[in-house]
Formats: structure tokens, C-alpha cells, sequence
């Protein structure tokens, strides 16, 4: 049977390594079996995150050749196997172990989004939503908290800005403010707690999503424009001033 | 903040990355394409001449403005509102923030190290991508104007290549523009309940047209890049006499 070479990242914060691994290679196998065999066989004390291996439960994230990706929903065949596979744990959270990073940063981000604020109920005690106002929403709750894209993007990244809520969040603010229900005003706290501004649209967080979210186009893109048709548009400006309008009013 | 603060692993030299594929590709072919465009459309914006040829007009000198006067090439005049419509669209955004200041030049690249402030401070002018965008839809009148009129041959209808090349020109840059997300954000991305805003099905339907062109944005911008440099250098070629015009009809 043919043997693939992994070179797999074993450590904690203070000091780590990548060691090496020979793994027979079996039908249909995805990196998360590779890990899994190596636990079961040569590292028993290898420590890896995961729950459903179907790709849902977003608990898997790691560093794959480089690439964020979900281990077990990378498959060996799409990897060069000649040469090592390399696993690293997701680098822009703090280590736990091995493969395990700590993520709860992102939990903490998600408290400070003030939840859906809907109208009230219709005179028959229902809220009523048409189809066509949900569509673009309904994307955005695909979303299954990988967190791939909040440890892919940049700004965080590389350049340590930590009040900038990031890709993931953005998207849970634009199911809120384009929520036909809702009755929050958000575009100010998008631009000056959220800090939409860093996000410089490079789609790196659209490129790893597992769930294929169009995050920057859909979700990041049509917040940046509302934000800009509230706070940064001369003539808007004036049609507020001439409707008496508030500039992050809802539509 | 505590332990809990992201990006507490240690901070990554410039361009460092495990990636093995080859990331660099893609950033310096874009950055490639963009210069070569700027120093043609750069070089051919000077020129001063050569810019029409019969009923044809090259797209860079469209709409002719000249001024009593004016020492400079014509074309100086109009360019900024083409040039400003890419130079703050989205995509081209993207692509020269990647290709040329490399934050980050590719994903899980690390980004070069200058002191990071996004699309504040400096570049918040991107916020003005809008108006650009008005300016952009006179441009796709003006430039089908011209495809109508290169069908014109001293008063009866002629197709020359010249004629399909404009056309062409002005099909493709109708499409980038309609793609744009400015556009798409004003034609209905703004409304949050179409069902209940006035107009609101009518919206979402043209919503959904700009969605379709938006989707595949980044194509058209390269395509209508290209072409309307083509096309300028076809109307060059044929007005200084180095290639004649091929009459179809
Ligand atoms: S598009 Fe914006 S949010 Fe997404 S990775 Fe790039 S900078 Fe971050
Ligand atoms: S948006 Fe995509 S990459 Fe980001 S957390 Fe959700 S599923 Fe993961
Ligand atoms: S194990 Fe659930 S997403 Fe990979």
C-alpha cells in the first residue's frame, strides 16, 4: 500500500515542531483519517479538535500545506503526495496544543453584536417574511463558525489589529442590518467599533470558506456601501438634510 | 486583553508562508497586466494624434473635448473618469492592493509589514466609488454613441473591423459598468424588506440583473481593460496607415 509522509506541527506555546509521519494511504481518505491513524498508532497523545467529519460542525480547521482548510474535508487526492503534507494548527489564534488553538476571541467578538431587534407582531400574533427578503440572509447562515476565515485575514493576521471584528462577524451584522425584521440602526457601530474600514477586500476569507459564503461580495461589499451612502456621500448627505432623515436609518 | 487575544503567535517575516503551490503567480500577473495597460494608455493619452480615423474614434479621446488653447492632448481631459471609475472599483481594489502593496500579496502570505490602516485614513477617498460610477454611466452612453456612429461611412451604413472593434468596446464596458457594486448597492442592495419598500419587486428584480453582471466582475474588467486599449491601437494603426481598415460591408 502506498505510503503518504506527513509532517505533522507537535507542541504547546513555549517551544513546537513539526515531526514526521508515515501514513498508509486508504480510498477516499481526507487528512482528518491521516491524523486520526497517526493518533491511533504512533501519537496517542496528539491533540486535534473534531466532531462530525462532515464538514458541519467547523471544529477542524487547520493549516494544510499552508492553506486554511478543513481537515476532513481535504482530500489526499487534491494534495501533492510525493512530497510531505504538512498540518499546522491555525496560526493567528493562541496555541492550546498540537493542532488545537484557543478560539474563544471569536465568542467574545460575537457578545458585542446586539441581536435581531424585530418589528412587532403582525394583529394575528406572527412575523411574516417573504422569500425574496430572506434570499440574500439566508446565505450568510450557512456559516458553520470554522473560524477559517477569521484566522486567514490579514488584518488580523498579520498586522495584530485586534478591534476589527473580522470576516465571520461582518457577515452575522449583515444578516442583521439587510434582516427585513429588524429594526436596529447599525452602519455607525460598523464603522467606528466594528471597524469595517481595515477590511481592504482581498477575499481571502471568501477564498478558505468551506461553505463557499460569498463573504466580501455579498456580505462585506454591500455593508461598506451602506456605510458609505450614510457617512461618506456629499449628496446623500444633503437628501437627508433636505428629508430629515437619520444617516444610518433603515430602509 | 488576556490570553485570549488573537495573534499572539509570533509575528511572521514578509511573505513568509508554508503555501508550496505557486501563490506568486497570480499577483505578478496581475501586476504585469495593470503596468503594461498604464504605460500603453499612458503613452497613447499623450499622443495628441492618430486618434480617429474615418467614422472611428479611439475610446481614450471619447468624448473629443478641445479646448481654445488647451497646449496638452485632449484626451488628458477626459481620462481621470474612466481612470478614477477602476482606480476605485472593488476588484481593481483588490487586485493592486495584492499585486503592487502586497497586504497580503496572497492568502496565508504574510503581508508587507508597513503600518496597516486599511481603507481608513488615507484611502477613504474609495468611499467616493460612487461617483465615479454616475460619471462611468456617461461614458457607456457616450461610447455606444461612438459604436453607432463607426457604422457611418460619409452618410451610408458601412461595417468596417473598426466597427465591430467599438462596438465590442462599448458592449464590454457596459458590461463591467453594470456590474458594479456601487450600482448594485443602489438599484437595490439598499433596501432591507423588498416586499414592503415602494417599488420594492422592481428593485429586486434589477438587483438581481447587476447581481448577475457582479458576479462575474473581475472577467469583464479585464476583458473591457484589454479591449479598449485594443481598440485605440486599432484606430492608431489605421489612421497613421500602417494597417488598412478591412471593409465588411
Ligand atoms: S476581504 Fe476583508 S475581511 Fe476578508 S480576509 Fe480580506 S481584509 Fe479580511
Ligand atoms: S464564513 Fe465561512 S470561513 Fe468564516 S467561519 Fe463561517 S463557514 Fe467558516
Ligand atoms: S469535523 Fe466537523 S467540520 Fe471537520
Amino acid at each position: 500500500m502506498k505510503e503518504v509522509t506527513f509532517r505533522v506541527f507537535r507542541g504547546d506555546k513555549e517551544k513546537g515542531e513539526l515531526k514526521e509521519y508515515k501514513v498508509p494511504l486508504s480510498e477516499g481518505m481526507v487528512v482528518l483519517d491521516a491524523i486520526h491513524e497517526i493518533q491511533a498508532t504512533e501519537a496517542n497523545d496528539l491533540a486535534v479538535r473534531w466532531n462530525c467529519k462532515a464538514g458541519k460542525c467547523g471544529s477542524c480547521g487547520a493549516e494544510i500545506n499552508g492553506k486554511p482548510r478543513l481537515m476532513c474535508m481535504t482530500r489526499m487526492d487534491v494534495l501533492p503526495m510525493d512530497k510531505p503534507v504538512t498540518v499546522e494548527p491555525m496560526k493567528r489564534f493562541p496555541l492550546v496544543k498540537d493542532l488545537v488553538t484557543d478560539v474563544s476571541w471569536n465568542f467574545e467578538v460575537n457578545k458585542r453584536i446586539r441581536p435581531l431587534k424585530p418589528q412587532p407582531r403582525q394583529a394575528d400574533g406572527t412575523h411574516r417574511m417573504m422569500q425574496m427578503d430572506v434570499e440574500r440572509i439566508q446565505e450568510f447562515h450557512k456559516c458553520i463558525e470554522c473560524f477559517l476565515c477569521q484566522n486567514v485575514c490579514h488584518v488580523m493576521r498579520d498586522h495584530k489589529i485586534t478591534d476589527f471584528i473580522g470576516p465571520r462577524f461582518l457577515i452575522r451584522c449583515a444578516t442583521l442590518v439587510m434582516h427585513p425584521l429588524d429594526t436596529e440602526n447599525r452602519l455607525r457601530e460598523l464603522k467606528d467599533d466594528f471597524r469595517i474600514g481595515y477590511c481592504n477586500i482581498t477575499k481571502c476569507c471568501t477564498e478558505v470558506c468551506p461553505e463557499e459564503i460569498g463573504i466580501t461580495d455579498n456580505a462585506i461589499i454591500p455593508l461598506k456601501e451602506r456605510v458609505a451612502g450614510a457617512f461618506y456621500d456629499p449628496l446623500a448627505w444633503l437628501w437627508r438634510l433636505l428629508t430629515g432623515k437619520k444617516a444610518d436609518q433603515r430602509t | 486583553m488576556s490570553e485570549t487575544t488573537p495573534g499572539s503567535s509570533v509575528s511572521r517575516p514578509f511573505l513568509e508562508t508554508r503555501r508550496e503551490d505557486n501563490w506568486w503567480v497570480g499577483p505578478m500577473a496581475t501586476a504585469m497586466g495593470l503596468l503594461a495597460f498604464t504605460v500603453y494608455t499612458t503613452w497613447a493619452a499623450l499622443q495628441g494624434e492618430h486618434y480617429s480615423w474615418g467614422p472611428y474614434l479611439s475610446p481614450f479621446y471619447s468624448p473629443l473635448i478641445k479646448p481654445e488653447g488647451w497646449p496638452l492632448s485632449p484626451a488628458i481631459l477626459i481620462l481621470w473618469a474612466p481612470g478614477g471609475f477602476r482606480l476605485t472599483c472593488y476588484y481593481y481594489r483588490k487586485s493592486y492592493y495584492r499585486a503592487f502593496m502586497a497586504m497580503p500579496p496572497a492568502c496565508a502570505v504574510a503581508a508587507a509589514p508597513h503600518k496597516y490602516r486599511g481603507e481608513r485614513a488615507l484611502f477613504i477617498f474609495q468611499n467616493l466609488h460612487r461617483f465615479f460610477f454616475y460619471l462611468a454611466m456617461l461614458f457607456v452612453v457616450i461610447l455606444t454613441y461612438d459604436a453607432i456612429i463607426a457604422f457611418n461611412f460619409d452618410g451610408s451604413f458601412g461595417i468596417g473591423v473598426g466597427s465591430i472593434v467599438l462596438t465590442l468596446n462599448a458592449v464590454f464596458i457596459a458590461a463591467f459598468t453594470f456590474g458594479c457594486n456601487s450600482f448594485r448597492h443602489l438599484v437595490g442592495g439598499n433596501v432591507d424588506c423588498y416586499s414592503c419598500a415602494s417599488m420594492g419587486k422592481q428593485r429586486h428584480l434589477l438587483w438581481r440583473v447587476v447581481t448577475f453582471f457582479n458576479k462575474k466582475h473581475m472577467e469583464w474588467a479585464w476583458i473591457s481593460l484589454f479591449w479598449v486599449g485594443f481598440s485605440d491601437a486599432y484606430v492608431r494603426l489605421v489612421s497613421m496607415g500602417i494597417i488598412t481598415d478591412m471593409r465588411i460591408l
